[in-house]
């Protein structure tokens, strides 16, 4: 809202810029200001309108002025989580990533230690929010055909399709054989051939 | 090399560990190259297992069925694609269900309604507040990669379903039994996979991605296949009277799978396989009856059920293994984050100045649901006297209930009279040629003029069976028509019947000997012979009389 309004008012592109130097605060985690005479500012005119929007909406930010937050500390042991072999070979085949080579775990193994920060909250008496919608209302649609009928369109996407059918080969996909895959993850215990399964 | 511990026995090749029995032998000993067989006899008795785990007889069944029902709307669950069983294919498709970028899933009401529906049928409790779920997993026919569900919060939870389970010598008693309902909850349906084996590939339509369906799963309080037939079979009449589905097993549109263990009673429960690929009712009941019994062989030899899924093949009538999921399918559910949580409404909360259209009030849909199958039966023994077992099989069949009214308005003879023509003469016949009430051929109407003409007493009761029976075979002829040209009208006539009464009494002297000392049955072997004589077409109660007559 401040760019804007320094934009219209001013008539030069230095101006703006001198303008926009001011409402740009000087730390991050700091807000714009109290009102407070700017440092620096001594000898430049402040628009009256944008100083009184600046003392204005000031008090309503919600960006503390003193920045609240502490950092966790050292991860506790406890919440080291290791990933074994057959936990890789099993996310591999669940949700299809390749995780390619020992970094790959690693880089894994580190994200999860990561988000095992979460767990030093004390979420006792908390009500978990797991959809970001939970205010809205969920919309009742008529039950009238207003869709389909465009096989052509939707049969001209793939490469191969088979009299208006589309093709799957038979197997379910894999990234890779357990032939091909690095050290890190061929000591997996979980054998056998990777074979389709029906409808769970 | 390890010495194996598990060796096959010589004489019925069921593997064995040290210590196990197969039904004869036991396995003393293993080592690489010998193993020790003895005979029961000279073992000591402790070794010996209870006699309890080899007699089959202890075993009992325990059955929970997950029934998929189709739900009977215009459109599909989550997009404005119609609803149709056979169409040219991929052309009920939308852009959602092909799950193209840019699309999000829209709910239809008409599907809401009758998830509500059914489980006021199922009297469920109805969670106010329901959630929608992602259930991960990875096959061609489902696009998305996900199925939308309702694993967390499902619509409806802990519900009951009465059934009568047909036991007794004859199948004339009814066993009212109740299943209990873990919960009914909306979910999507997955595309048809042809599997084409000689190309290796396989063929994808998706006209039926994306169908809504209900998930109704019971909790494992059956334990044999009748059960299980006969609560499936209560469910279809429910659904099909309330209109949420038509229940057509035959279309897909009613799917069940069971989950099947045994155990003997007082210990914890077996493990379960899952049964799968059941398409009718008939077969339902054998192949929870067939796995039942391969559970029971296999642990009565000693052997151990693995948890796995298992198809029926109705030609061989055996259910065999699926090839086996590796590992314990893990579907990573998330919340759906396109959708927020459903609502649904009652008298007291409906929120003021609301869109109607926008509101799914429980009363009202609860005051408006239609009659269902239990309460017509307890209506028609009520309104007509008839038997709990009539009116069973009158609610069973499609269309039955209204020829009987119909017949029964028309006619002014008894409605147990009536129940007992529809019933043995009617429902034989339509069986017999596999035709459906709508096909019958002979109309409520022409039924109705033969019993008026049985109650009038123009005609006898065996002859009206032949003049039914040729009622079928001519359609369009009256049955006063056939009466009068087969002749079959009851004969009142005094002197013929006395000439005949006579004649038969002449030619049977030692019966009339008998009768005279006191043996009143074989009166009825005369009457039979007179009977005989005269083509049926005699009033019994008038050769009785006269019969009687002639022998004092």
């Amino acid at each position: 809202m401040f760019y804007k309004m320094a934009c219209r008012r001013s008539e030069g592109s230095a101006i703006r810029n001198v303008i926009l130097s001011l409402l740009r605060p000087k730390n991050p985690r700091q807000g714009i200001g109290n009102g407070r005479r700017m440092e620096g500012l001594r000898n430049v005119h402040v628009d009256h309108k944008l100083n009184r929007a600046a003392c204005t909406t000031h008090s309503y930010s919600k960006v503390p002025p003193i920045p609240a937050w502490k950092p966790v500390g050292e991860t506790p042991l406890s919440l080291v989580y290791s990933v074994s072999p057959d936990l890789v070979d099993r996310m591999e085949r669940l949700a299809l990533v390749d995780f390619g080579n020992h970094e790959g775990v690693v880089r894994l193994q580190c994200a999860i230690t990561f988000a095992e920060q979460l767990h030093v909250v004390d979420t006792e008496g908390v009500e978990p929010m797991d959809s970001v919608l939970e205010d809205m209302q969920l919309y009742l649609r008529v039950d009238r055909v207003i869709e389909g009928n465009c096989a052509e369109v939707l049969l001209s996407l793939p490469t191969k399709i088979v009299e208006e059918f589309y093709v799957a080969p038979p197997e379910r996909p894999r990234c890779c054989s357990r032939e091909e895959r690095p050290d890190g993850c061929r000591k997996s215990t979980l054998s056998g051939p990777f074979l389709p399964s029906a409808d769970p | 090399m390890a010495a194996p511990l598990v060796r096959a026995c010589g004489f019925c090749a069921v593997k064995l560990q040290r210590g196990g029995w197969c039904s004869k032998y036991v396995l003393i000993s293993t080592n690489t190259f010998a193993f020790t067989i003895v005979r029961p006899t000279t073992v000591s008795p402790q070794s010996k297992p209870s006699p309890r785990k080899n007699d089959p007889k202890q075993w009992v069944g325990v059955v929970g069925l997950e029934i998929h029902a189709q739900i009977h709307s215009n459109t599909k669950l989550f997009s404005g694609a119609r609803v149709q069983f056979s169409a040219p294919p991929n052309s009920l498709v939308s852009f959602f269900d092909a799950s193209l970028p840019g699309t999000l899933p829209v709910i239809n009401r008409r599907c809401v309604e009758a998830a509500v529906m059914t489980s006021l049928a199922l009297n469920c409790s109805i969670n106010k507040k329901s959630l929608f779920d992602r259930k991960h997993y990875f096959y061609a026919d489902l696009p998305a990669g996900y199925q939308i569900t309702q694993h967390r919060l499902p619509i409806a939870v802990n519900g009951s379903l009465s059934y009568s389970h047909l036991v007794g010598q004859k199948w004339n008693q009814a066993v009212v039994k109740t299943v209990r309902i873990k919960q009914i909850q909306l979910e999507q349906d997955s595309g048809k996979s042809l599997h084409d084996d000689t190309r290796k590939q396989t063929l994808i339509d998706l006209n039926r991605a994306g169908v809504a369906l209900m998930e109704i799963v019971m909790e494992p309080d059956m334990s044999c296949g009748e059960e299980a037939a006969a609560a499936v079979r209560e469910l279809q009449l429910i659904l099909q009277a309330l209109g949420t589905c038509q229940g057509n097993m035959a279309e897909g549109q009613l799917r069940v799978d069971a989950n099947i263990s045994v155990h003997q009673p007082g210990d914890p429960l077996g493990v379960r396989t899952e049964v799968k690929n059941i398409n009718s009712a008939r077969f339902l009941a054998k192949a929870i009856d067939f796995e039942i019994q391969r559970q029971i062989d296999v642990l009565v030899n000693g052997g151990v059920v693995h948890n796995e899924t298992r198809t029926f093949d109705f030609k061989l009538g055996q259910t065999i293994p699926m090839r086996d999921k590796e590992s314990l399918q893990d579907y990573r559910f998330i919340p759906e984050p396109n959708l927020p949580p459903l609502i649904v409404y009652d008298n007291e909360s409906t929120p003021v100045n609301a869109d109607p259209q926008q509101v799914i009030n429980i009363d009202l849909i609860r005051k408006n649901l239609p009659e269902l199958p239990s309460a017509k039966r307890t209506r028609l023994v009520d309104q007509y006297g008839i038997l709990p077992e009539h009116s069973f099989v009158l609610v069973s069949e499609d269309g039955l209930t209204e020829y009987f009214v119909s017949v029964l308005q028309e006619t002014k003879a008894e409605p147990k009279k009536v129940i007992g023509w529809v019933i043995k003469e009617l429902l034989a016949l339509l069986k017999h040629y596999s035709l459906t009430v709508s096909q019958s051929h002979i109309s409520p109407s022409s039924l109705a003029e033969l019993l008026n003409l049985l109650e009038m007493g123009v005609i006898s009761s065996p002859a009206a069976k032949q003049v039914f029976l040729l009622m079928w075979k001519e359609c369009d002829k009256s049955p006063q028509q056939i009466v009068k040209e087969q002749d079959l009208g009851l004969v009142q006539n005094e002197k013929i019947l006395e000439e005949i009464c006579q004649n038969v009494l002449d030619g049977h002297l030692e019966e009339v000997a008998a009768i005279k000392k006191g043996n009143k049955r074989v009166l009825n072997k005369l009457i039979g012979l007179v009977q005989k004589e005269m083509k049926g077409r005699a009033d019994p109660i008038m050769v009785k009389t006269l019969l009687e007559r002639k022998i004092s």
